[in-house]
């Protein structure tokens, strides 16, 4: 990153808009935010069937 | 704590320092995957799963996946805090220096947030999933690696992959514990095995690389009491790992063959670990030392694929008068 995209990055940052980002950086935020989503979804049905498996058998067990 | 303090405020430096020049994050996925030491990872899989494996009693199929998950990523969090701690050792070290904090691709905080984010995860997801007793055990072996090992022994004693070897040797007993909800005698030969293999793994690999830790300033065995008293202490660490290596056999839990293949292997161990004392001198030195630190790798893996093996597919119980 030169001084300049620097330079530009802080008076964005000031005006609050969103860094520049090279093509490259762009790249691994777009594999990092896959990555997270993918995790997530992957801990919600962890933890769905891990309530599933506590429950057991009164998973059915629903008196009226 | 003066020295926790210290580091997090250093962190904290090199953040604000870090937000002026450039607000996003450098890191691939790999990067992050990187942090969490993927190859002790599978070790920690590997051993603990054995420990659940000869523990008595059922476990769910699922919510022993989730335990095993939640040790792997325990052991991944606890890497993480010791790659913040130790950046700037890793820093001048050719072993280390690639790694992503010293080359610059994920800065310390984030580690740092990445690594405690993955800690209290991996604990509550142990608790949830199996009994908080394990849990406790893995936040206890997280807290031994990071802090007792990482930030205090590591720089402070010859003696620090002794003391710290004991939290790699803690997953077996985890495994057993998320289980039964308690540790036995047979989690304990298991953590025997991992704590007495460690000195001799490790001090062949520090005989090899002692230029790297004498510039980094870590105080490894080779380093303070010189290489022959280390060959010496290899030596006697290895002949207490060859009889421990058939404990599993008098307990009952490895059978025929698994007494087999401790044997023959630790057999090995000593010859080579022998040879490591004896050949002291030049190329032949260093090539006994390389040729001990590979050997101890295959002999691990061996002895808990075996009782991996015998415990999944029942053969070890085909020899009667050896297995239970």
């Amino acid at each position: 990153m030169s001084d300049k995209d620097r330079t530009d990055d802080k008076e964005r940052a000031v005006e609050g808009g969103p860094p520049k980002m090279s093509p490259d950086e762009a790249k691994r935020r777009r594999g990092r935010n896959i990555a997270i989503a993918v995790v997530l979804g992957l801990l919600v049905i962890l933890f769905y069937a891990m309530t599933i498996a506590r429950l057991g058998e009164n998973v059915m067990n629903r008196p009226m | 704590m003066a020295m926790i303090s210290d580091r997090l405020a250093e962190t904290g430096r090199r953040e604000a320092a870090g937000a002026a020049q450039a607000s996003v994050s450098g890191g691939s996925v790999g990067d992050y995957i990187a942090l969490l030491k993927p190859r002790v990872m599978s070790l920690v899989v590997f051993t603990a799963l054995v420990g659940m494996v000869i523990a008595p009693g059922h476990v769910n199929p699922v919510l022993g996946f989730a335990s095993l998950l939640a040790i792997a990523i325990g052991a991944g969090a606890s890497g993480c805090l010791n790659m913040w701690w130790d950046a700037d050792i890793d820093a001048v070290m050719t072993r280390t220096a690639k790694r992503p904090i010293p080359a610059g691709r994920i800065a310390p905080g984030e580690a740092l947030a990445f690594g405690i984010t993955l800690s209290v995860g991996s604990v509550l997801v142990l608790g949830l999933a199996s009994n908080w007793f394990a849990a406790a055990f893995l936040a206890f072996t997280i807290f031994f690696y990071a802090v007792v090992y990482t930030m205090w022994l590591k720089r402070a004693t010859p003696q620090n992959i002794v003391i710290g070897g004991a939290a790699g040797a803690f997953p077996p007993m985890i495994g057993e514990a998320a289980v039964t909800g308690h540790v036995s005698l047979d989690g304990l030969v298991l953590f025997a095995i991992i704590f007495l293999w460690t000195p001799p793994h490790f001090w062949a690999l520090a005989l090899v690389k002692a230029g790297d830790y004498a510039r980094a300033g870590v105080p490894m065995m080779p380093n303070v009491a010189g290489p022959d008293a280390t060959r010496r202490q290899i030596m006697l660490y290895t002949l207490l790992l060859a009889p421990a290596g058939l404990a599993p056999v008098a307990l009952g839990f490895g059978g025929a063959v698994y007494a087999t293949v401790a044997g023959v292997t630790g057999l090995g161990m000593v010859a080579l670990a022998w040879r490591v004392l004896r050949r002291r001198e030049g190329e032949a030195a260093v090539k006994a030392a390389q040729q001990l630190f590979a050997f101890s790798i295959l002999y691990l893996f061996l002895l808990f694929a075996t009782l991996l093996a015998e415990q999944s597919l029942g053969f070890g119980s085909l020899f009667a008068g050896w297995g239970r």
